[in-house]
């Protein structure tokens, strides 16, 4: 029942997503979908195993100016660069997840955040990075050698499939046994624990999955816009994976990929406001937390589910 | 480059004195934001708009109404505490039987329109403030040049942070305060209003807030954004010192004050960065903070 | 979901029907003014700059029968969202050109775009001389000031009227090296010495430690190798910590006139700054502020008049050349000196930058000045070929 419902929704969204480019600007789509790809990965920590890291713009930023560099000063071609980014990531994300998982709650939230910074700091000294330039003109010419990409209509249908590809990746983790592990510290981890599950092998696993995937969505992101700078790895972009995540709702499988398009949407159609930006985005955030709790997918399964009991 | 064997001793005096006055900021900021988290579970993030309004609070009322510095200091964290009481009871109380991600969540967005709205106002490059005459022209200590405003900044930060230690841990409001926060069905149970106490609390936080709004008017810009950067790094002060602990964010507040002015002088770039590398070395080795407990 | 551009932001001007002009593609000329409307450069730019892209296009009057329509949007100081603004612009609203476009590192990604897709972009808010340099574009014309400019206009006249010690306090980044560099090459070559250097983050509130480093220098000059929010605090200590006082003299790199206005006199008296265009500079200048400041409520910053500059020079060059395309108006472009409310005959260099003249300004102390804005007196004024750095030096691929 569940199954088909989702099967049937997946495959009008697939259409959708098919169709888009022809409708809406595609190099903005592509930017939400790269965003898409970041929201979940970062919900599938918080979302899957109640882990809030407040420093997911190391993994994604960190990531960007390793593809765009690799793409750009090393001549990599895109798919390598993509993975060097993702590699580099992981790697990271190893790293930093080893220490932090040690801690709980807001601590966790905060060992994730100073670990941030220091990417952050490296990223403003380092040479390579530009400073505030930031790596610009990162060359997007072929894929595989023979497929082009500069055209950014074909290149929206490769973004399409690296998204895809994460989300299929993501929705396998989470109902893989695994992924029930995962769901079962969230709940109860003293129990988990009891039950005979290594509980930190898990949670670092899982953190190093969300890291490497946060970096797919920041490599990506590097040939969209063709620029990787210090705004991928500024706190703020830590705070907006947050949001994107909290807006479309959190632990469930469409949400971050709502609220990616919304935050994304927001930013860039509301840049005419001009003065009022801040007012507006800061008001729909106070109105999501006291209203809609539940984030926009969240909200609408509450909704269908209440209709569905209530009928007869 | 600065070299660093060059450093006369009493330069690296004169460097310790203005981090410990930093270190004052630091310290009220983060014990208005311990009190709040203490009592409420809320992780105030308006905290450093608030602080911004305290100071525009004090900038209006002389512009408008040619009141001085001295009436500000009192006058503008209560206008900024009122300002609190009404968020707290018409916006944070909804959330609190929730984690506490969601009153994050909720300041972060109240900071944003406060923010957009006083840029919108008073434009990005802010507003002068003139130190009061009673605190312009400085000292010279021999080993270095203090203005006198700077040395009240210390005097008072130091008022305030014993008061509000006095406060909390000696007086018998401060009992309940502390009683409430452990248990507030009980608390309430012996007849005591816990949700006025939490409005008062909020609103004390956020008067602090804006005291220290006051006290920074004179030293920067009065602007929009004043806020903005400094939270960050005060809500990391909260974290080393201990969630919630008082004696801690004051502590903290000092000290991280020192360890950054002497960044800024053997690493100058590093200056920013300093307070997250030693928020991680604490977290890893003291999981609650310097002074926090483990719950 | 296909929303129109800029809903609130429309600001279209029709201009009266003439005859018909089939040169003009679609019979609009769309121009973005692309800036930050909510940060720290809101003040020098924003609004500001759109209203004066407006009076420029109302000054050029009619073209034709074409009509010229003025958009903007804020990109929030992100280069993302800057570059996003900009493709979309010129991918499906037809934009002819861009304009302003503060902060450097969204300035880069904007150039390149415009490159790549052939529209004309005229600069007047980033401050990097690379735009005219390594990262020259065909279609990028630098209108208002850049980093040399300000460097060479201050670092040299300061050192030659006797204050030839240094001392740099520098934002850790990109723009701050390169007008630390710049300053510091100019003040050698004018006989003077660097003594130290101290370079800070960006967005540092508190200054007190890095001006007692100054202090202790003994340089003559403490130059502020630092911008917007950064540079008016610094300023602000500097006079509480007594160090214009105790006899060193300050000199902003690069600051507007609308951060001494934040300051007020009392703080920012003695400050020494370079900017190309000053609202009390002749009664044209004086002119024009009026109608701004009517408007606006506050006189032009440099980098507004810049975005008039620019644009009333598209137009004309639009209504000389008698179309709208890119390669054309830029040759036109190139080929007619520069001429309206402050500059004068000012000729466009082969790699896009505007051969102005730059001013020195001394920041009056209150007594002098007679009013709300009286804020300047001329010092020196440095010839456009010494604001400009060599064409030789730039590294742009189009000189040959």
């Amino acid at each position: 029942m569940m199954q088909t419902r989702n099967l049937a929704i997946l495959v009008a969204l697939l259409a959708l997503a098919i169709l888009a480019p022809f409708v809406v600007y595609p190099v903005f789509l592509m930017k939400a979908l790269c965003f898409a790809i970041f929201a979940c990965a970062f919900n599938l920590l918080i979302g899957y195993v109640g882990l809030l890291s407040f420093g997911h713009a190391a993994y994604f930023g960190g990531s960007a100016y390793i593809a765009a560099h690799v793409a750009k000063v090393w001549g990599w071609p895109i798919e390598l660069a993509i993975l060097s980014g993702v590699a580099v990531a992981a790697i990271l994300g190893l790293m930093f997840g080893a220490l932090a998982i040690r801690r709980q709650g807001i601590y966790f939230a905060m060992v994730t955040l100073a670990l941030a910074q220091m990417v952050f700091f490296l990223a403003v000294q380092a040479k390579f990075t530009g400073g505030e330039d930031g790596i610009q003109a990162v060359p997007r010419k072929v894929l595989f050698g023979f497929i082009d990409i500069s055209n950014e209509f074909t290149f929206y249908y490769v973004v399409l499939v690296i998204f895809l590809a994460a989300f299929a990746l993501i929705y396998r983790i989470v109902h893989s046994p695994f992924g029930q592990v995962l769901k079962a510290i969230r709940e109860n981890e003293p129990r988990t624990i009891s039950l005979g599950y290594r509980v930190n092998h898990y949670k670092l696993l899982a953190f190093v999955l969300s890291a490497s995937l946060a970096g797919l969505a920041g490599s990506t992101k590097v040939f969209v816009t063709q620029l990787a700078s210090l705004t991928d790895v500024q706190w703020q972009m830590s705070g907006e994976v947050v949001l994107m995540t909290l807006v479309g709702g959190l632990g469930t499988l469409f949400g971050p990929v709502v609220g990616a398009f919304v935050v994304i949407t927001m930013q860039n159609y509301l840049s005419g406001f001009g003065e009022w930006v801040l007012v507006i985005q800061g008001v729909i955030f106070v109105i999501v937390v006291l209203s809609f709790r539940r984030g926009i997918v969240g909200e609408i399964a509450a909704w269908w589910k209440a209709r569905r009991n209530g009928a007869p | 480059m600065f070299e660093l064997l060059g450093i006369a001793p009493q330069a690296l005096f004169g460097q310790l004195l203005l981090g410990l006055i930093n270190g004052s900021f630091y310290a009220i900021l983060s014990l208005g934001l311990a009190v709040i988290f203490g009592m409420l579970n809320v992780i105030n993030f308006a905290h450093g708009a608030l602080y911004m309004i305290g100071a525009f609070v004090a900038w209006m009322l002389l512009q408008y109404l040619g009141i001085g510095y001295w009436a500000s200091l009192i006058l503008s964290p209560i206008i900024v505490g009122l300002l609190g009481a009404l968020i707290e009871r018409t916006l944070l109380r909804r959330l609190y039987h929730l984690d506490h991600l969601y009153g994050l969540l909720l300041t972060f967005g109240l900071a944003l329109i406060f923010e957009g709205l006083f840029r919108r106002e008073f434009g990005s490059s802010g507003q002068p403030y003139t130190i009061p005459d009673l605190l312009t022209g400085g000292k010279n200590l021999g080993f270095m040049f203090l203005p006198i405003y700077r040395g009240w900044v210390i005097v008072a930060s130091l008022i305030v942070c014993l008061a509000t230690w006095f406060v909390i841990e000696r007086t018998k409001l401060g009992s309940y305060l502390r009683a409430a926060t452990e248990n507030p069905t009980l608390v309430s149970a012996f007849g005591i209003n816990v949700p006025r106490m939490i409005l008062l609390t909020y609103a004390f936080g956020v008067g602090l807030a804006a005291f220290a709004g006051v006290l920074a008017a004179p030293i920067y810009q009065v602007s929009p954004l004043m806020g903005s950067n400094l939270i960050i790094v005060v809500f990391a002060v909260v974290v080393i010192g201990g969630m919630g602990s008082i004696i801690g964010s004051v502590v903290t507040g000092f000290g991280l004050g020192i360890i950054e002015g002497l960044t800024k002088v053997f690493y100058p770039e590093a200056s920013t960065t300093v307070i997250f590398l030693v928020m991680a070395i604490v977290l890893l080795i003291r999981p609650a903070g310097l002074f926090g407990r483990t719950r | 979901m296909k929303l129109k551009y800029g809903l609130a932001g429309f600001a279209g001007m029709v201009l009266a029907a003439g005859a018909a002009n089939a040169q003009i593609s679609d019979n609009v000329i769309k121009i973005g003014v692309l800036n930050d409307q909510s940060g720290l450069y809101a003040d020098i730019t924003g609004q500001g700059s759109v209203l004066a892209a407006r009076m420029a296009a109302e000054d050029v009057g009619k073209i034709g029968n074409t009509t010229v329509e003025i958009v903007f949007a804020d990109h929030q100081n992100k280069p993302d969202v800057g570059s996003t603004v900009v493709r979309q612009w010129i991918d499906q609203d037809k934009v002819d050109a861009i304009a302003d476009v503060p902060t450097s590192s969204v300035a880069l990604a904007v150039q390149q775009i415009t490159k790549e897709k052939k529209r004309l972009f005229l600069m007047s808010g980033p401050a990097s001389s690379d735009l005219t340099g390594k990262a020259c574009s065909p279609y990028g014309f630098h209108f208002a000031y850049d980093t040399y400019m300000l460097a060479i206009g201050t670092g040299t006249a300061l050192t030659k009227s006797g204050g030839d010690t240094w001392f740099f306090l520098t934002a850790d980044y990109a723009f701050g090296h390169a007008l630390e560099r710049d300053a510091g090459e100019a003040v050698k070559a004018a006989g003077g010495k660097v003594v130290g250097a101290v370079r800070h983050p960006l967005n540092t509130s508190d200054f007190s430690s890095f001006l007692l480093q100054a202090q202790n220098s003994k340089a003559k000059i403490i130059g502020l190798a630092n911008a917007g929010g950064d540079t008016i605090n610094s300023i602000k200590q500097a006079a509480e910590f007594g160090i214009v006082a105790g006899g060193q003299r300050l000199a902003g790199l690069l600051v507007f006139v609308t951060d001494v206005h934040a300051l007020g006199l009392k703080t920012a008296q003695g400050l020494v700054v370079t900017e190309s265009f000053y609202w009390d500079m002749n009664d044209e200048t004086r002119k024009f502020s009026k109608r701004f400041f009517d408007k606006h409520g506050k006189q032009p910053s440099m980098v507004q008049a810049g975005v008039y500059s620019g644009v009333a020079h598209y137009l004309k060059a639009v209504k000389a050349a008698g179309t709208d395309d890119p390669d054309k108006v830029a040759a036109e472009m190139r080929k007619t000196p520069v001429n309206d409310f402050f500059t004068k005959n000012a000729a466009i260099r082969a790699d896009g930058r505007i051969m102005r003249d730059a001013y020195l300004w001394q920041v009056k102390a209150p007594a002098e000045s007679k009013g709300a804005w009286d804020y300047y007196k001329l010092v020196a004024t440095i010839p456009a070929e010494q604001a400009a750095r060599p064409l030789k030096d730039g590294g742009c691929d189009l000189v040959k």
